[in-house]
């Protein structure tokens, strides 16, 4: 009978009324992978953190290796052999890879011996994982996949027998995560214990052992990996059947809407994001491009709404130029039937410190309807307001609610919602799913498909590929600020992978 | 997962709160009156009487609160639009530059009440010309505007001294300072108003300035949150990206918000100026721009706060004088040392008690804190 890791008993946290986790009862089993899903809010990443020691349960018990344990800082769980790889790394960026791993366990003031044995400790490591990184390299050259290897060594560098990944796919390429997933099963074979936080169930698939599935706070089913399904895993999530895959007809085609001829943008470092690209985009089509985030998909879609300024080339809105260079106003294009969903909602897209139906006008602020002279009309905007939040379903129904109390998926849905209801002849949506639980995923790309079948233009830029792949009619892929391939929806994930990974495209310059 | 905070309902969260700041500040400051070897109730009994026992004390507490009123609005605005301005002092001094050409060129001619409107709009032109400068630095050039407004307070300095020292100076006059304006440019008094309240009144400086800065106050809650104007300046304040993404020029907001703001100092200068010494002396802003930040900062950027911290601010400063006055131990210096400890405590420490405020609303009645998030937790 195998032993288990780690065990929670009946864990309760509250954050004042909020039950983020109720009666949570979970066993990890050594030397599995275990994976955890959930919709956001779920409650995964606050039991993870219990676990980890940034909070402290209410109630319940947590085993360690059958041995009950008190887990009240982060060195607490490290001493335990725990070990956490965050969304986010916790790296020091300016630091080397061994700087970084010995960063916070140094044993001597000069450092001299701690990194003599750090060095010696890590080139073990790596042999022994296929952990393989530069040990002398500086973070910020290395790739986000290496930065996240350095996570992990940091975390085995400090004992680690559990490892906690959270979301850790979420910044990588396709190929990336499949050799992380490589990292994972090569750290089970050597008796690790690996628990994965994740939303993607594709991936819970392809590495897991046993998935357990959170919903609202509870944990509603523990199931094992291969007796499973995904249709069944997203069942659970949400407490209900999902379309996994949105329906739509075939789309009519109509004139050229927007067209991209030749455009190129440079950062503010002067570092060419955008090369030279070239596109239409048609009413009554979703045009959708794939890419590994940072391949210059934020840059053109901020280039053609006029937030950042470009170097050259044409964009053209309904057969009229767009000023490009120097003068672009975003205010400008709205009133031209532009309508632009950001990439980032929480800094660009809504003001989170606003109230609902402060946000439901930002943008469209100048128009009319919303004002009495130089003055708010605020009966009418909250007439706005509400009708928008019953239309697509904004819970809670409270235009007066401060907008970051929203959950991820209400407040992409107030955005959508602001920038659909103004009737625009053009979308442009950057990642419309981005931190949206499944319920809301489906809502929204109803609309988006509704959008193009009244005949509107829309282009969506994500870095999911099942979304891409789901809702474009075509398919751009990006890479390196090029595009590199057009492809048909019905394009499979590996080639579009291998797109997006500058495959094809290092090939053809060779 | 975003983590949900415990909240607290409104009369806790801008009434309690405030409260428990004040009584540690003022605790705090008892303790530093003991040191000195004065009783600090009987301390305490002599501020409070001296600002608002007699109608005097209350004429002298409303006059400095009006002071206050202008720079604590005028750093709000521009905080507003996430401007940290810090040249309130400069701009208002300018602004008394403004009211002293408009008062000595027509106080021989006009009646008060052609030239207060004429002064208001000077006093705020002016100290608009010297926001604006700083303002058009940080949008075009990237200075920044806490470098190039405590800057612009030096300039200030040294003009109003060039001028006061030289041209503006009465010829054969000692003193650095205009002549006294006539009878044309000296504002109503409000004692009248304090009067009714059947307290008596010997001379105090309280003028229809007062009222003007309850009127601006009114006037900024309009501009700030029921305006085309307002919405740009705080969508700019809580996140610049979002303003570029709305289409709101970054450039004309800094730009309008720091005249706004810099009107507002401005015009601080007509209550000393034409309602109390009737000259433009040196330094007569003597500090109230820096008081200004404090009292924005305590009334959390809103005008009705800022009204009650500026009352607080001249009870502080009216009490104080009077407590110097009354135990010899406690110098002007003592005063200012209470002043600062309220400033840390109601300020800079705002929050240091509010978790445990928090938690001890969350033991007693759940009910009142974090529903809200709770009910977002919907789709």
């Amino acid at each position: 009978m195998a032993q288990a890791a780690i065990e929670l008993i009946g864990i309760n946290k509250s954050f004042g009324a909020v039950r983020a986790n109720r009666d949570i009862n979970l066993e990890v089993t050594r030397g599995t992978i275990h994976g955890i899903v959930g919709e956001n809010g779920a409650g995964k990443s606050t039991l993870m953190s219990i676990l980890y020691g940034f909070y402290q349960a209410d109630s319940g018990e947590i085993r360690v290796a059958g041995k009950p344990v008190s887990i009240n800082t982060p060195n607490d769980a490290i001493a335990l052999g725990i070990g956490m790889v965050h969304q986010h790394f916790m790296l020091v960026d300016n630091f080397t890879v061994l700087e970084n791993v010995i960063l916070g366990a140094e044993t001597d003031a000069l450092l001299k011996s701690s990194i003599a044995k750090a060095r010696s400790e890590l080139e073990r490591l790596e042999r022994e994982y296929g952990l393989e990184v530069d040990p002398d390299a500086i973070i910020e050259e290395l790739p986000v996949g290496l930065q996240q290897r350095v996570e992990i060594l940091k975390a085995l560098y400090r004992g680690a027998e559990i490892l906690i990944l959270d979301e850790p796919t979420g910044v990588l390429t396709p190929a990336e995560a499949d050799h992380l997933f490589r990292i994972l099963k090569q750290l089970k074979e050597q008796g690790k214990t690996v628990v994965l936080i994740t939303h993607k169930l594709r991936e819970i698939m392809a590495v897991t052992d046993t998935v357990s599935v959170m919903r609202q706070g509870t944990m509603v089913a523990t199931r094992v990996t291969r007796e499973t399904t995904v249709g069944e895993l997203a069942e659970l999530m949400v407490g209900r059947r999902v379309l996994l895959r949105v329906e739509k007809g075939q789309s009519e085609t109509g004139a050229i809407k927007l067209s991209v001829k030749n455009l190129t943008v440079k950062d503010s470092r002067g570092v060419t994001m955008v090369d030279d690209v070239s596109f239409d985009v048609r009413g009554g089509e979703i045009v959708g491009i794939a890419g590994v985030a940072g391949n210059g998909q934020s840059e053109l879609l901020e280039a053609i709404s006029g937030i950042r300024h470009a170097v050259s080339g044409e964009v053209m809105l309904e057969g009229k130029p767009i000023e490009l260079t120097g003068k672009a106003d975003p205010g400008e294009l709205r009133d031209r039937g532009l309508a632009h969903v950001p990439e980032d909602r929480h800094h660009v897209g809504l003001v989170l410190a606003f109230e609902e139906n402060e946000n439901s006008i930002l943008g469209y602020h100048d128009d009319e309807r919303y004002l009495k002279g130089p003055f708010l009309n605020v009966d009418a905007i909250m007439a706005d307001a509400k009708d928008k939040i019953e239309k697509y379903d904004i819970r809670p129904a409270n235009p007066r609610l401060k907008t970051a109390n929203f959950s991820g998926g209400n407040q992409q849905k107030i955005v959508l919602a602001r920038e659909m209801e103004q009737d625009p002849g053009v979308l442009i949506v950057g990642q419309p799913t981005r931190g949206v639980d499944v319920g809301a995923i489906e809502f929204i790309h109803k609309r988006l498909i509704a959008m193009r079948d009244q005949g509107k233009a829309v282009l969506v830029v994500s870095v999911e590929l099942d979304e891409i792949r789901s809702l474009s009619d075509r398919i751009l892929v990006m890479f390196a600020g090029r595009i590199v391939g057009e492809r048909g929806p019905e394009a499979t994930e590996g080639e579009l992978g291998l797109l997006m990974a500058g495959v094809e495209h290092q090939e053809a310059a060779e | 997962m975003s983590t949900p905070y415990a909240k607290l309902p409104a009369w806790a969260d801008y009434g309690l709160i405030p409260l428990i700041n004040l009584s540690v500040a003022f605790i705090v400051a008892g303790f530093v009156v003991m040191l000195v070897g004065e009783n600090p109730f009987r301390a305490a009994v002599i501020l409070v009487e001296g600002a608002f026992g007699k109608g005097t004390g209350i004429a002298f507490t409303l006059f400095y609160a009006t002071t206050f009123i202008f720079t604590g609005l005028s750093v709000a605005v521009a905080a507003h639009c996430s401007l940290f301005n810090i040249g309130t002092e400069g701009q208002a001094y300018i602004g008394g530059l403004g009211i002293a050409l408009v008062c000595l060129s027509f106080d021989s001619v006009l009646p008060w009440w052609l030239i207060f409107p004429m002064a208001i709009v000077a006093a705020a032109a002016f100290g608009a010309l010297w926001g604006f400068i700083p303002a058009y630095l940080q949008a075009k050039r990237g200075s920044h505007i806490v470098i190039t407004t405590i800057m612009f307070n030096f300039i200030a300095a040294s003009v109003m001294v060039y001028l006061l020292v030289g041209p503006l100076k009465p010829v054969g006059s000692q003193a650095p300072q205009t002549r006294n304006f006539l009878a044309g440019a000296e504002l109503p008094k409000l004692n009248w108003m304090i009067e009714l309240f059947g307290a008596k009144i010997r001379s105090a400086p309280l003028n229809i300035c007062f009222l003007l800065a309850l009127a601006m106050a009114f006037l900024v809650w309009l501009l700030i949150w029921r305006t085309k104007l307002g919405y740009e300046m705080r969508t700019y304040g809580h996140s610049p990206k979002a303003a570029r993404y709305a289409g709101i020029s970054e450039t004309r907001i800094i730009l309008t918000a720091m005249m706004i703001s810099g009107a507002l100092a401005g015009m601080m200068a007509l209550n000393p100026v034409m309602g109390d010494q009737h000259n433009v002396a040196i330094d007569f802003v003597s500090g109230a721009g820096y008081v200004g930040i404090a009292v924005a900062l305590m009334g959390r950027l809103h005008p009705v706060g800022i009204v009650l911290a500026a009352i607080l601010f001249g009870m502080l400063y009216q009490g104080g004088a009077e407590l110097a006055f009354e135990m010899p131990a406690i110098s002007r210096d003592m005063i200012v040392i209470i002043q600062g400890l309220v400033i840390l405590f109601a300020g800079a420490l705002e929050h240091m008690f509010r978790p445990y405020i928090q938690a001890l609303f969350a033991s007693v009645s759940p009910k009142s804190v974090g529903m809200q998030a709770v009910k977002g937790k919907g789709a």
